[in-house]
């Protein structure tokens, strides 16, 4: 369990390296646009995240759903780019099972938060992001960094930095239209390696 | 909280030269500072409010006063993600550092503590905020 997930943190610290450093191209390393075979993708790790109510959300409850993962702060303008289009899917895509859930990795948590997500009108549900969190997703040091998780809770593809908003709108519909496995559990560290 | 997550830093200090003064003796140091290519750094007065700017901030000034901190004019650069132009910081540049030397100051050696906070971004991602250490030599004569 502790070599998967060293191996999986060390494995998207190359890629989010790859991406700070320019290896392949910001513009290109940003620009995924498809999604991983099922057979190469790995599970979501389980999170405890409170929301603005204070509750206490896991990924897992959100088992069977297609999720939007969206890990951002407020200081971060790209985040603000993309912000909108997520609204924007949760709202045309809900009813078909899409959820999108936003992680905010903001150091000074609801008291920015707060003001932040009324002012953009966000409509979906907003967590408060920790350390741990973030480690077990690779370390999420470049915002936004979103990830788009199937029905069965695999982590099928990995955007790291602003998008393209038709990436994610050809990747949450074919999602959408992946079978539904309800038995599948959450808590499996991730391996991103070649995930984007 | 995730802020401090990453030891990768975007920014660098150079080499401080030490500062010397007898008592009351206005001094000034240049804090060389380079920005890692690719990168920017929101300047000391963001054109958005949300945005996080370049401080520095002292700890500790010994027998130094600290004075007025003088940072360098930023650039108007427009990236794909700000609708209008942001007021940032890119290359290498220098922080003009004032001090004032105490009237009551001892001679001999001590060192001026600080804290220099920054935001980077490149042109599609941003990255937490971040301090880097900045320490000052001094004599006083």
């Amino acid at each position: 369990m502790t070599v998967l997930r060293l191996a999986g943190a060390l494995a998207t610290a190359l890629l989010v390296g790859c991406f700070i450093s320019g290896c392949s191209g910001p513009q290109r390393a940003a620009r995924t646009s498809s999604l991983k075979p099922d057979d190469k993708r790995h599970q979501a790790p389980d999170f405890a995240l409170k929301d603005a109510d204070g509750k206490v959300v896991h990924l897992s409850d959100y088992r069977g759903k297609v999720v939007l993962l969206d890990f951002w702060a407020t200081w971060c303008g790209p985040c603000k780019i993309e912000i909108p289009w997520f609204i924007d899917f949760q709202r045309k895509d809900q009813q078909k099972g899409l959820v999108v859930l936003g992680v905010s990795m903001d150091d000074d948590g609801w008291q920015v938060v707060k003001p932040f997500v009324a002012s953009m009108k966000v409509n979906y549900r907003v967590l408060l992001g920790t350390d741990q969190t973030a480690q077990l997703y690779g370390g999420v040091d470049a915002l936004p960094t979103t990830f788009l998780i199937d029905r069965q809770g695999k982590i099928a593809a990995v955007h790291v930095g602003l998008a393209d908003r038709k990436d994610f709108e050809r990747g949450i519909d074919e999602l959408l239209q992946g079978s539904v496995n309800a038995s599948t559990r959450f808590g499996m560290p991730a391996l991103f390696a070649g995930t984007r | 909280m995730q802020a401090q997550g990453s030891s990768q830093q975007y920014l660098s200090v150079g080499e401080l030269p030490k500062l010397a003064g007898q008592r009351n003796a206005s001094v000034q140091a240049k804090i060389p500072v380079t920005v890692m290519g690719g990168f920017h750094v929101n300047s000391n007065k963001p054109s958005e409010e949300y945005l996080i700017p370049l401080k520095l901030t002292w700890t500790a000034t010994g027998a130094l006063q600290a004075g007025t901190i003088v940072y360098p004019k930023p650039t108007q650069e427009k990236y794909e993600f700000a609708e209008k132009p942001l007021s940032v910081l890119t290359g290498s540049f220098d922080l003009v550092a004032n001090f004032k030397v105490a009237p009551d100051a001892q001679a001999g050696p001590g060192a001026v503590s600080g804290k220099l906070r920054y935001q980077a971004c490149n042109n599609r991602a941003c990255f937490p905020p971040k301090t880097v250490n900045v320490t000052i030599p001094y004599q006083i004569h």
